[in-house]
């Protein structure tokens, strides 16, 4: 039976007549203790599938149920990991965690609830800017507090909306590899939402393309065969890995070009006949302007006989 | 110009002297005319503006009010702090009643659209109308309060006036918290209350506290005309009784005094309002 399971599951925003369906007939079923990537482009409706499983937001037909419960609202089984880190500026890193320590586990004495909030900030490695507020913290660190308060609410499932698309490339592959690390000692069932198919190659069991928008739609799901802890620069090099990466890409590229083929413009061109210089241009008449050839009523023709 | 030192004291201070040298040269001079025997056939006033009283006589004038400061030798006869203390008094009993009403009346506008279509052309009517309107209006709601009717009055004035700012600076607030902060609070379930204490006045008090600035600055600005109406006493007070007693010195002394208490009540809360700040 699957954890989590998605079942034709349809979106669309807007008032009726100018609908836009985002996303159409996704089916997805993900095994406890999987680690799930979801790769797609950019405004395909990945953060729309993302808030979906989060319950912020509603299917318009389907359902997504999790443990057999259909998802109606937010809930802290499901930890979320916003792509804006989403961090309470007037917190401190001790407090923003441990705003959610306090509300997930109210009957803990708050001894343990302190320890528990630590523990998570030094899995991420912040112990030294507890203290400190989210404006004074790097957008990589920000990301982690994120990522610790997610974890320390101890969810049934961790959803990542492309946690480190705000990041440059080098903070990036710091945290994949932490992420990488956290996971392999938690476990957790995580579903990853992200733009970049090297990432999510790296870092799932598992990586599915969801196919541009609108109406996007998930593709088959490739499987990630490749042995942990993976090495960053190894994997470059493994045949399994550009095979996958090969097969995700080709998929996406031509889920594009399905959808641009399917798109037929009429091309109007112009039909603007030259001016005729040889006409002089009386002082206050209308002035010579080049004509349009609808314009044109009537076309004699003279034809010598 | 390049800065040089001490410039923030010196370049302010040149300042000062333009306008008060100008303030000199357009005030009148009192000329008295004697004869052989020193007697004064004849005093009048001479200048631009003949009426207004030069520097030396506005300060030779005010000196009994400023050089005691807390003297108190009639209701209308004090020292200008004593003066300057009733009126803040007043101000603030004012200011605290329009921040218990505006800010949650501010955070209804934001939450709700329907109540701020409701009210919305309400306030935009009431916003603009002048202290010196709403204090006969206050008058006469308190008719019933007889000897205090006077003081609910300008505290009404004050606090119907003061309210707008904190109002609509709450409102613009509450609405333009992040949903982020929101999505916060719907995934980890906190409750209505919590939510409204720990994610939504937080993330407002900027807003709420840029109203509470503005608020304080109209609050000073009414007390004035709320005293000017109500003859009681004060800053106002006695800038108005001064005048109808054809003492012009002291409504320069008064319009000073009022100035710096403005300004140093608005940097007062700028700073707070600093400390608040967010993101």
């Amino acid at each position: 039976m699957a954890f989590l399971e998605l079942k034709n599951v349809s979106k669309g925003f807007g008032p009726k007549g100018q609908r836009n369906e985002v996303l159409k007939d996704l089916n997805l079923s993900i095994e406890k203790g999987e680690f799930v990537a979801i790769v797609g482009y950019s405004g395909a409706g990945k953060s729309t599938l993302m808030n979906m499983i989060a319950g912020l937001i509603h299917p318009d037909t389907g359902t997504v149920t999790l443990n057999d419960l259909e998802i109606k609202e937010p809930g802290p089984d499901r930890g979320v990991v916003f792509q804006n880190y989403s961090l309470l500026p007037w917190l401190s890193v001790y407090e923003n965690i441990y705003l959610a320590v306090d509300q997930i586990f109210p009957n803990w004495a708050v001894a343990k609830k302190q320890q528990h909030v630590e523990r998570y900030i030094g899995m991420v490695n912040l112990t030294p800017a507890r203290d400190k507020k989210p404006s004074e913290l790097s957008g990589g660190m920000r990301q982690r507090v994120s990522v610790a308060r997610a974890l320390a609410m101890d969810p049934q499932i961790l959803l990542l909306d492309e946690p480190l698309g705000a990041l440059d490339a080098l903070t990036r592959a710091t945290l994949q590899d932490e992420i990488s690390r956290i996971w392999q000692e938690n476990k957790k069932t995580v579903v990853l939402i992200t733009n970049d198919p090297d990432e999510g190659i790296y870092l799932a069991d598992r990586i599915i393309p969801l196919t541009a928008g609108p109406n996007a739609t998930l593709g088959p799901s490739f499987q990630v065969d490749i042995e942990r802890p993976r090495d960053r620069k190894a994997i470059n090099h493994d045949p399994v890995f550009k095979r996958i990466r090969r097969d995700v890409v080709d998929f996406l590229l031509s889920s594009r070009q399905q959808r641009t083929a399917a798109v037929t413009k009429k091309l109007v061109l112009p039909d603007i006949e030259p001016e005729d210089l040889s006409v002089t241009r009386e002082l206050f008449g209308p002035k010579p302007r080049p004509r349009r050839r609808s314009e044109v009523k009537v076309e004699k023709v003279e034809v010598e006989v | 110009m390049k800065p040089f030192k001490l410039d923030w004291l010196i370049l302010p201070l040149i300042g000062a002297l333009v306008v008060i040298g100008a303030w000199h040269l357009l005030a009148g001079k009192k000329v008295v005319v004697k004869d052989a025997e020193g007697n004064v056939t004849s005093e009048e006033r001479v200048g631009a503006i003949a009426a207004l009283p030069n520097v030396k006589e506005t300060w030779e004038s005010s000196k009994p009010y400023v050089m005691e400061p807390f003297a108190h030798r009639g209701e209308l006869d004090q020292g200008i702090l004593r003066f300057t203390w009733l009126s803040l008094i007043l101000v603030a009993k004012g200011y605290f009643i329009a921040l218990l009403i505006g800010t949650p009346l501010g955070f209804f506008l934001g939450l709700s659209k329907a109540f701020t279509k409701m009210t919305d052309p309400i306030i935009q009517v009431l916003r603009p109308v002048s202290p010196l309107a709403w204090l006969p209006l206050g008058m006469v709601l308190f008719l019933g309060a007889g000897k205090n009717a006077s003081d609910l009055a300008a505290l009404f004035t004050i606090a119907i006036c003061a309210m707008w700012p904190t109002v609509l600076n709450t409102a613009v607030g509450v609405r333009a918290i992040p949903q982020d902060y929101l999505n916060v609070a719907k995934v980890l379930k906190l409750s209505r209350w919590k939510t409204l204490t720990k994610v939504m006045i937080p993330a407002t008090l900027p807003y709420m506290f840029t109203g509470f600035r503005l608020s304080l600055g109209i609050a000073w600005l009414v007390i004035v005309a709320a005293e000017m109406l109500t003859g009681r006493p004060g800053v106002g007070g006695f800038l108005w009784q001064q005048y109808n007693a054809l003492i012009y010195e002291q409504i320069i002394l008064c319009i000073l005094m009022i100035g710096l208490v403005g300004f140093v009540l608005d940097r007062l809360m700028s700073v707070v309002e600093r400390r608040f700040k967010t993101a």
